[in-house]
């Protein structure tokens, strides 16, 4: 994914409650503030201050978190604007140093709206697949719910609107799609996105050695596999894994 | 024998709570942790703890319970009525609970949360640096009848029994509120008429959030739609699609598209999560600067819940001997004559 070419990207540094500062570089989503973000995340993890205690991404904005009884706020936002200054004008993202492959049930119980998100997509649900399993993915952002993955970015047909009615749930496993992206879910969920597929896979497995699965950054390659398959890889037989592989790429 | 809290009835939701786990922003996880963080730290100075201890939550109603081992527990929090066996027992001061006694915890008389700490504070096996219960995360599990809670043994079950004296916050009030990244899409006018209105308890409140109910229009900001997801913080004042507040609580999800008018500070969250259903809030706003004074780090919050303890002042009448007792001539007695 290569953005346009920029210099020092446009941003803001603002309060988030007593113990947040936001670097926000953007308010929409938007292509070089997610790769701004990403950079901006590895710059401030590498420089190792102690003063910050949390360092997480979003789509659009970075949050650090620190001490509010140890360090002030503005020995914070000069340590943003330090990093600021080194980020450069180069607006690529990082290239992922891990690739999961994630088997996906498509269609039928698996996804009840596939044929319709296929459809608004301008595809058969064959093509939407294909799609899916071609398409070079990254974990864009975690959040919602624990472990949670925004995938993306899918090609510009999938730029679907959200349902204006909710779904009032969908199944843990769920894998949902709207505005170019995909959605994991890793408990039963509403959501205003349409089910298209269904994994074994849990973003978030509370017992487990390595609780959260993803990190902001992983690449994704979709596998497709058939319903009885995934029968097979229900997350109570695989701790949760689902069949999907981990490959260190770097 | 280990000590256990043994729970004969439930309440519809007593969960463990402590303070949650911190800066899991990253993964997705909201920090959760008591709805009434005050009401931990008043349990802490009344055990005379120096550490936030894990305590039952109880939304609403209590539950009945049991010990196997003597046990000092302190009840703080929404206040609730409260018997060891037949016997009415005060709110807001600790009480020694001996095996075979059964503590029976009703309905809140004010506020939602109540809470039931015990001096050794509660000793299960933590998940992600915590035992608190996270509902919306899955992690814990609602209480419920036969359950039994592992106890830390109580160092000094016979620590005189101590009273404390409670932040009032259960009536609601005025709520302070600092800017966010959002505050500025709210037009001048908007955000001034948000800060002139009164708002009362929705019903959809639970640990994630609770809703503000107000008789005008909803509340508009400007380029809402199509926000991208951004980072949300505990006491953010969230506008759904509808127009209508949420105050988002220690459960509240960790991004989000609906824009927020700004972020209750943690003085005042304890008020808005324990405002009852008559209650009525409104809103100041203040600077940034003025927030960061008035932050306090948890050693700070016990601190200060310790200067509002006392040694409890006993009701003569309930006194069965009172030539055991040596009275101090001039005291004025009375039991908790605030709380009820």
């Amino acid at each position: 994914m290569t953005g346009p070419k920029a210099q020092t990207p446009a941003h803001e540094i603002l309060p988030l409650g007593q113990d947040c500062v936001l670097v926000r570089f953007a308010r929409k989503p938007d292509l070089s503030a997610l790769s701004a973000a990403q950079r901006f995340r590895a710059v401030i993890a590498g420089q190792q201050h102690s003063e910050i205690t949390e360092v997480a991404p979003s789509l659009a904005s970075v949050l650090l978190r620190f001490d509010p009884g140890a360090t002030p706020r503005a020995r914070i936002e000069m340590i943003a604007q330090r990093a600021l200054a080194e980020l450069g004008p180069d607006a690529d993202l990082p290239a992922p140093t891990r690739r999961w492959h994630l088997p996906v049930a498509f269609g039928a119980d698996a996804g009840p709206q596939l044929a319709e998100a296929a459809a608004l997509a301008g595809l058969t649900q064959e093509a939407a697949v294909r799609q899916m399993v071609e398409a070079d993915l990254l974990v864009l952002a975690i959040g919602f719910a624990p472990g949670q993955p925004y995938i993306g970015l899918l090609p510009d047909n999938w730029n679907l609107p959200r349902l204006s009615q909710l779904t009032p749930k969908v199944p843990a496993g769920a894998l949902v799609v709207a505005v170019r992206q995909l959605v994991l879910f890793c408990n039963d969920s509403t959501t205003g996105w349409r089910q298209i597929g269904q994994t074994g896979f849990r973003p978030f497995w509370p017992h487990s050695s390595t609780p959260f699965r993803l990190e902001v950054g992983d690449a994704i390659r979709i596998e497709h596999v058939s319903q009885m398959d995934l029968a097979a890889l229900a997350p109570e037989r695989t701790e949760g894994l689902g069949g999907a592989r981990l490959e260190k790429t770097r | 024998m280990t000590p256990t809290l043994q729970i004969l009835r439930a309440g519809p939701q007593m969960t463990v709570q402590d303070l949650g786990r911190p800066a899991l922003t990253a993964q997705g996880l909201a920090t959760g942790g008591a709805a009434d963080r005050t009401a931990l730290a008043e349990a802490a100075a009344l055990l005379n703890l120096t550490y936030f201890p894990a305590a039952i939550e109880m939304a609403g109603m209590g539950g009945e319970f049991a010990v196997t081992l003597p046990t000092r527990i302190a009840l703080t929090g929404a206040p609730m009525r409260a018997k060891v066996d037949a016997k009415e027992i005060g709110w807001n001061q600790t009480h020694l609970i001996l095996p075979g006694q059964r503590l029976s915890i009703g309905g809140a008389l004010s506020g939602v949360y109540g809470y039931l700490a015990t001096a050794g504070g509660i000793a299960t096996e933590p998940v992600l640096g915590s035992r608190s219960t996270h509902l919306v995360g899955n992690i814990g599990q609602i209480l419920a009848a036969g359950d039994g809670l592992i106890l830390g043994p109580d160092p000094t079950p016979n620590a005189p029994t101590v009273r404390i004296t409670p932040e009032p916050r259960f009536s609601g009030g005025a709520v302070r509120m600092m800017p966010g990244p959002q505050t500025g899409l709210f037009e001048k006018a908007e955000l001034a008429r948000f800060l002139a209105s009164e708002f009362a308890r929705g019903a959809a409140s639970n640990r994630q959030g609770v809703r503000l109910d107000h008789g005008g229009a909803p509340f508009q900001a400007g380029e809402a739609a199509g926000l991208a997801s951004d980072f949300i913080a505990v006491g953010d004042v969230q506008m759904t699609g509808d127009g209508v507040p949420h105050v988002l609580l220690s459960e509240c999800q960790t991004m989000g598209g609906y824009p927020r008018i700004g972020t209750v500070i943690g003085a005042d969250l304890s008020r808005i999560a324990q405002l009852s259903l008559g209650g009525r809030v409104r809103f100041t706003l203040i600077s940034v600067e003025e927030a960061d004074r008035l932050y306090r780090s948890p050693a700070q919050m016990i601190a200060e819940a310790k200067s509002r303890v006392a040694p409890l002042v006993r009701d003569p009448s309930e006194i069965s001997d009172l030539l055991g007792y040596q009275l101090i001539g001039g005291v004025v007695s009375g039991r908790d004559e605030e709380e009820y």
